[in-house]
């Protein structure tokens, strides 16, 4: 009986591994992505899904043209308005230690 | 300075009121589509980089050999201004690239020396906001580096290979598209001249503070 499991074990181990990992790489083999064609593909016949959509980059460029042009607008204006309060201030300062 | 403003005031308003219409209604390029469309705020916003590039490096040129400060201020606003253009450009170009080349950016010629320009005029402002004094006149030599970069970087799609369309896209662009490229070059070209105005503004009411308060020290 010991003899008969010793045998059945001997076998059955490697034929259950061998087993695992044929099953394993097929699944794997499975998975794995579709061989990619050899050439050149134009970009014009890519499927719908694998093209760039140009509309967002438009878009885009132009938010980013109008914030920067908006923003340093923006930006000298306020300034040119701290300048002009400082100058006002210094005008008053001045004036006021010429009556004294 | 006001008889120009109001004038250049207008007609940026009007071209850039005009641009979208004009940008709307140009054709798509054949090869590249709508990303193309880019290239109509994309090339005027380096024409107005290269037009302050300019001004900054001839204001400083001045100021270093002839010694006069008004002309200082002038090269302050024209690197400020080269900084902003160059920006907008800098974007919009890898914006346009992703779709055209497949790629945001390229390290060639074109794309490289548009870059340390544009690194150029970020230096020129760093090293007067914190080079202390004295920094006016070694920023006014590296504005004249700036300058001298302003003819390579247009010229180094001809010179060398390059991803980068070269300069004679604009010459052989189709009279649909040519228009209303010629009205977003005009609105850049007057936004920069009035931005450039509006800044050397400040800097002169920044030199009449100035002296304000050592007037008021003294």
């Amino acid at each position: 009986m010991r003899k008969w499991h010793r045998s059945f074990s001997f076998f059955l181990l490697p034929f259950s591994l061998s087993l695992a990992l044929t099953v394993f790489g097929a699944t794997v083999c499975a998975q794995q992505p579709p061989q990619a064609p050899d050439g050149f593909v134009p970009a014009d016949q890519l499927k719908p899904q694998e093209q760039l959509p140009a509309a967002p980059l438009v878009i885009a460029a132009y938010a980013v043209a109008w914030v920067a042009v908006f923003g340093y607008l923006w930006s000298i204006w306020n300034r040119l308005g701290r300048v002009e309060r400082d100058l006002q201030d210094v005008s008053r300062r001045q004036a006021a230690g010429e009556r004294r | 300075m006001k008889k120009r403003f109001a004038p250049l005031l207008i007609l940026t308003a009007a071209a850039f009121a005009y641009a979208p219409l004009a940008i709307q209604r140009a054709p798509y390029e054949s090869t590249m589509g709508l990303v193309q469309k880019i290239f109509y705020f994309h090339v005027p916003s380096w024409m107005a980089m290269f037009l302050a590039a300019t001004v900054c490096g001839i204001a400083s040129a001045i100021f270093l050999f002839a010694g006069r400060k008004s002309y200082d201020r002038i090269a302050v606003a024209g690197a400020e201004l080269s900084v902003v253009f160059g920006l907008i450009g800098l974007i919009t170009g890898p914006l346009w690239g992703r779709k055209a080349w497949g790629v945001w950016w390229q390290w060639d010629a074109r794309l490289t020396s548009a870059l340390v320009m544009w690194l150029i005029f970020v230096a020129y402002l760093l090293l007067r906001k914190y080079g202390g004094s004295g920094s006016e006149k070694l920023s006014a030599v590296l504005a004249l580096f700036g300058m001298a970069n302003v003819p390579f970087v247009y010229l180094s799609v001809n010179i060398w290979r390059t991803v980068h369309p070269k300069t004679s896209v604009v010459m052989t662009l189709e009279p649909d598209m040519g228009r209303p490229f010629l009205v977003c070059a005009l609105a850049f070209v007057s936004l920069c001249a009035l931005m450039l105005l509006t800044r050397v503004q400040l800097e002169n009411r920044r030199a009449e503070l100035d002296e304000l308060f050592l007037a008021l020290e003294d």
